[in-house]
Parts: structure tokens; sequence; C-alpha cells
């Protein structure tokens, strides 16, 4: 890292707020704390004494269990409130339950909301680090960053890649962080996916909108496929998921008409069959279970650098 | 016993009567007089040198949340707002709570306004709980005061009841007043577009609205009878009512300040005092309202305002309420277009008082002598700083709070009584 390099930001509330440097700096702090996970006792002292609260009001496994094993690795206290348990049953406003969290003064607070900005409002209620873990449609920061470690690891640099994202833009959090990430990173994003689930104006986030799925995943290094979303078919946007799965879904032979050495990947949870074929998924080229152990390495980063630069210790 | 006033050295600008020179006006027992035949007793005198002498400036859609949601607004409150930013009068939407869908609740309004700062015009409701299923009792309401009929809050969906609504309501004079918005798609939160696409809020696509104007037009032409659009937020609807102009629709239209002076970007951050229905719009239909304000597209600018307090805007921005106040903003707003040559000061009284007393068929919007004494005086100079504590509303959900604007009402009377003075 260049020298005099200070990281800027108490939140991570979206990769549209990082810059590159930042990036850098998150993705190479991740670097240095994956040694970590693989040795025998897992536990450095870093974040002793410092408490995490996760606050969960969508249900979420990984990316919850995710952050509570990155923060326990750095012997932070961490707590957990999920949506079922939470006074929001009792018609509490987000607000107050932020306010009361605060009340015990944690250092950081990991919010999951179905609503798009509410990690955004509760900076301007409580004192702590807030870390966005996806908010409604708009962003899910550290999936996008541990996307990024996960294809720097495997091909070497960031830049001058050509990534796929195929599936439901609409509804993904984790396409627009990807799309603002790896745009910034200097690869270009390829998207793809019926009309329907794609946001008017996508370009204007960088990708280019491709009109099948060949041109999409021609000659890619990256092929990213997004969850369908099947909570979300009340609105008439898919005949059916036979369909999807037969024109919109990754095969072995979609993936042929990518580089030899292109990278295969989902945010999970998968729906096999649907958007990506099981031997798809289960193939050589697939990293989706080294996104998962970088996703550890990664939110490691971020709570260290959101509570305060002190020196890497291990 | 009201005084005498004679408003001295302004310069009076009154399209009705083809008026923009400067004069004197003369008021006597609440209406205006001659000011050349000279009153007589005890008479106040008003410089009004530098200043423009309107007749009282009207907003044709407010909502007052009386009787119902007193916490947000009150008649009372309303009134003062409205004073405070140069009104004498107002048209209040139904959807209090209950609507205002019969005669009971619209004379229980008209009670309570007896004495407020501004007359209050009431909108009565199209169908009974404006739940679009059946007229309201149009002739009833009518004769309780009412000045037209809207189901505004929710688009009327079924086109015969539109259709049956603009036939009976002609039978009584109401203007029938469109909130033009086809809900199957109007799912969202703010416009679709560039900038709901990167804060990941769904979006409302601007043909929600394009949709419903025309189905009015439509309805409009081949019935015969005139429908007045509401909010107009898009540059497909401004195309589509200056095309029914130019065919002889009886077709109206209003826009709002917040349509010509803001875009989705306001949004940024999850702003919830940007957040509207119809939404804020993008760069290219802000200039297309524009137009539409110059070249009489528009009849009239009206706010809309629409008070919420804390409760529904201190929340994440899905759930926050849609709705802004504008009363005390309008005019500067509005003065501002003068400034920048978009419109001149004869078509702003056209949009702001004339034209709104003629679509709901007031005896208001003009200086005609023996006509009722309501003048607004605006210096357009003055300058002010738009800060919470200024406001008059009970509500303080404006997206201008923080703004410096140069023009506002200095005096409002209404009827011959002064209700809002900042002369003193």
């Amino acid at each position: 890292m260049t020298t005099g390099y200070f990281f800027p930001h108490r939140h991570i509330l979206g990769i549209d707020q990082l810059s590159v440097d930042d990036i850098r700096h998150i993705l190479s702090t991740a670097e240095s704390f994956k040694e970590i996970s693989s040795r025998p006792i897992k536990k450095v002292p870093t974040l002793r004494g410092n408490t995490i609260i996760n606050l969960f009001f969508e249900p979420s496994t990984r990316t919850r269990l995710s952050f509570e094993v990155a923060a326990k690795r750095m012997s932070a206290d961490t707590f957990s409130i999920s949506a079922s348990t939470s006074s929001a049953t009792k018609g509490e406003t987000l607000i107050d339950t932020a306010r009361n969290i605060s009340a015990m003064n944690p250092d950081t607070i990991i919010i999951r909301h179905s609503f798009s900005g509410a990690p955004h409002m509760l900076t301007r209620y409580v004192d702590a680090s807030i870390i966005n873990a996806g908010d409604g449609t708009h962003e899910h920061p550290s999936q996008g960053l541990l996307d990024m470690m996960t294809v720097q690891e495997h091909k070497g640099r960031l830049d001058g890649l050509k990534i796929a994202i195929i599936g439901d833009i609409l509804h993904s959090r984790v396409a627009h962080s990807d799309i603002l990430g790896f745009t910034k990173m200097g690869s270009e994003v390829f998207a793809y996916g019926p009309s329907t689930l794609m946001p008017r104006a996508l370009d204007r986030l960088g990708a280019r909108v491709c009109t099948s799925l060949s041109e999409a995943v021609a000659d890619a290094d990256v092929v990213m496929t997004l969850r369908i979303q099947k909570e979300r078919q009340n609105d008439p946007l898919l005949p059916s998921f036979r369909e999807y799965a037969r024109r919109f879904g990754v095969t072995r032979d979609v993936v042929a008409l990518a580089r030899d050495d292109a990278l295969v990947m989902h945010p999970g949870p998968i729906n096999r069959g649907i958007e990506l074929m099981p031997d798809v998924a289960d193939s050589g080229r697939s990293v989706i279970l080294d996104q998962v152990t970088n996703g550890v390495a990664v939110r490691m980063a971020l709570l260290y650098l959101v509570m305060g630069n002190a020196p890497v210790t291990g | 016993m009201s005084s005498s006033y004679l408003i001295k050295n302004g310069r009076i600008i009154d399209p009705k009567n083809s008026r923009d020179e400067v004069a004197d006006l003369a008021i006597k027992d609440g209406r205006l007089v001659n000011a050349e035949d000279g009153i007589s007793g005890s008479v106040v005198e008003i410089d009004a040198a530098g200043c423009w002498v309107v007749p009282g400036l009207i907003d044709m859609h407010v909502h007052l949340r009386e009787p119902g949601e007193e916490y947000k607004e009150d008649i009372l409150s309303g009134c003062r707002a409205a004073a405070a930013g140069g009104f004498t009068g107002v048209a209040c939407m139904p959807n209090t709570r209950p609507v205002n869908d019969n005669r009971s609740v619209t004379a229980l309004i008209l009670e309570l306004a007896a004495g407020a700062p501004a007359r209050v015009h009431p909108v009565a409701a199209i169908s009974k709980a404006s739940k679009g299923e059946s007229l309201a009792e149009f002739g009833d309401l009518r004769e309780a005061g009412a000045v037209a009929v809207s189901d505004d809050g929710l688009p009327v969906r079924d086109s015969r009841l539109m259709r049956r609504a603009l036939e009976y309501a002609a039978d009584f004079g109401l203007a029938v007043i469109s909130h033009s918005e086809e809900p199957s798609l109007a799912h969202g939160s703010m416009n679709e577009g560039a900038v709901s696409t990167r804060l990941g809020l769904q979006g409302i696509p601007t043909v929600a609205e394009s949709i419903m104007v025309y189905r009015e037009i439509a309805l409009a032409e081949y019935t015969g009878k005139p429908v007045h659009i509401a909010h107009v937020s898009t540059a497909m609807s401004t195309g589509l009512i200056r095309l029914a102009k130019e065919r002889g629709v009886p077709v109206t239209a209003e826009t709002t300040p917040h349509y010509f002076t803001l875009t989705e970007e306001a949004v940024e951050g999850y702003a919830t005092n940007a957040k509207m229905n119809p939404p804020l719009r993008s760069e290219e239909d802000r200039q297309e309202i524009l137009r539409g304000l110059a070249d009489g597209t528009f009849d009239a600018i009206a706010t809309d305002h629409a008070p919420h307090s804390i409760l529904e805007k201190e929340v994440e921005f899905d759930a926050a309420a849609n709705g802004i106040i504008g009363l005390e903003t309008s005019l500067p707003l509005s003065l501002a277009l003068v400034r920048e040559g978009v419109i001149d000061e004869k078509r702003l009284i056209e949009l702001m008082s004339l034209n709104p007393a003629t679509i709901l068929g007031l005896e208001a919007g003009t200086l005609s002598e023996g006509a009722p004494a309501d003048i607004t005086i605006i210096d357009p100079n003055s300058e002010f700083h738009y800060t919470e504590d200024k406001v008059v509303s009970k509500s303080k959900n404006s997206p201008f709070l923080g703004w410096k604007f140069q023009g506002r009402a200095v005096l409002t009377m209404m009827g011959g009584r002064i209700t809002h003075n900042l002369f003193n």
C-alpha cells in the first residue's frame, strides 16, 4: 500500500462510496487476514473489547454467520438480533431500535434490511460504525468486495477483465455492488437477463447491457450468475422457472463460450437447475466456495478498518 | 368593522382587466372601490412602492388534514401558512378522515374555516369514501359549498365511473380534478430511471401518469365535459395536454413548484422530503414542464401542499409517506421563473390567481371594482432564508428548507382583512 494512505470511512454503506485506493486497501488487508483462518488457533486479539451487533431484519445464513465468524476471529464480542426476535414485531421503529442498541455503546452495527437506504438512515441516529450487510435492492458491499477478492486471487488482477453477470439484476444488490466495484477497478461488466429483470438505465451504473446470453458470456473471464428470487413472483416478471432455466440458465454449453480459464461464481444461495446447472456449480471452474472463504477475510478487514486503524497484529 | 385602505404606488398587475400599471388601489367595506372617487373616513395607507399589487393568490390543490389528521395540519394552521405564502384562497382535497364525500363533512370544513385567514374551497370526493365504486352526491355537495370533485391521492380506476363523474359533475357546475395514475404501473417510491437504479429503489415509470392523463383527455373529448389534470409531472403528459388543447378538448392542467424546480436527483441520500406522488422526475421532464408553463399548456401552479409529521417522514424511505408542504414556498419558487424569463409577470398571476379562480368558478382572481378585496402585495426583491423555525405550517416536510429565496408576499389581504403583513 502506498505510504500515507489513511482509510477514511467510518461506515461501509456501499461500494459507491469507495475509491480505487480504498478497495485496494480493503482487499490487501483481507489478504493479510485470510491466513488467520487456516491456523490451528483461529483467533487474534485485534478487536478484543470491541462490541459488534448484528441487526438482521431479513433472513440470512451465510452473510450473518460470516460476519460473526469474522468478528470472533478478531476477538470482538458479537451479539445478533434477527427480525423475529427484535422489537420490530412489537411495532418499534427502526430508529428507536437503533437508538436503544446505541445506548449500549456498541462499536459497530452490522445491518441487513429489506429497505434500500436503511443503513444510511441509521448513520444519522447512532454513534456506532454502520456496515451495510445488504439493503433492499441497493447494495451489498461486503459481497462485492469478496467477489473482487476472489477474482483477484485467481486472475492476479482486476483490470482489463470481462465480467459477465447473468440473471435477476433488477432485484440484486449483489449485482449493483459488483457492477460498481469491478468497473471502478478497470474491468468491464457485461449484464444480461430477461428484460423484465433488467433495471432501467443500467448502463448509467457502468454496465454494458447485452441482448443475448452469448454476447454477455463470449470470452468472459468470469461468469457470475445471480439468484432468481422466487419470493418476487407476484409481479408478472417470468412465465415459469422452467422457461427461465431453458432460456437464461447457465449451463455447461453457456460456460463453454467463455474463456477456457473462466471462473464460475454465484453469491448464493443457488437455485440449482434454475439459474445455474448443478454440473457447472460443482465443476472445476466454480469458485463459489472460495467466495465464502474470502467472505470471512473481507469482513474481518472491514471490521478492523472501521474500528480504527490499529497496526495489524498476528 | 373593517377599515378602509389605500394601497399606494404599487405596480398593479391584473390580467383579467389587462392592467399593468403603477397606480393606487382603494378598499372599502371589504371590497375594491374606485381610487379616484376617494374614500371617506379613516383610511389606512399602505405604501407599495417597488412592489406588485395582484389579485389574491389561489392554490387550487392543498391538503389541510382536518378533519382527522390534525397532528399534521388543521384548517386554521393551513390557512395561516397560506396567508404567509400570499394566498387568499385554497382548495382543499377530500382525503380527510372521514373522506369529504357528503354534505355534512363539507359543511364541517366550511364551519371550521369561518374566520380563518384564507378562503377555504372544499373539493369533495368523486366516489363514496374515494373507493372508486359509486358516485358521491354531487348536487348536495355543491349546495353545501364544494367547488370541485376529486378522489385525489387515488386514481379513479374504473373508466366508466370517471366518465359518469365528468357527465354528472357538469350538471352542477363542479370541476372534476383527476389524480392521473395507472395503479398497476405505480408500484414504487420514486421515479424509475438512473437514480432509482443507483439507489436500489423501486421506480414509478412516467407512463403510469401519462396513460391515465390520456384516458381523461379521451373521456373529456368524447363527452365534451371538462376535466382538470392535477399535479402533472412528466414531459409526456405535458405533450398530451398540449395536443388536446390544440384540438379544443376541454382540459385544464396544473403543475407544482417542485416539478418545475427539482428532479429525481433530490432523492439522493434517501431524502424523504423529496418523496411524493407523482414522484420528482428527470431533468428532461422538468424542462418540458417549464415549456408548458411558458406556452399555456398549464393553466395553474398549485402546490399539492401535503403536510406530514416526522412520524411519517423520519423513517426508511420506502416506509415514508408521500408529499411535501408547499404553501410558503410556491410564490418564491414561481417568482424565480419570472426572474429567469420563463414566464412574465402577467402569466404568473394568471397561473396563480386568475386561472385557478376561473377553473373552480370562484368570484376571485381579479382586481375589478366591486370585487372582494383579496389582494397580495409581492416584493419581488425581498430576500429570505427559509428555515424550519420560520415554517408556519404545522408540519415541516419541505425539501426547500435551508434555501435562500428572492421575492415573496409582503402583505396578504382577504376580503379587506390583512392576513399577513411584513410591512410592520
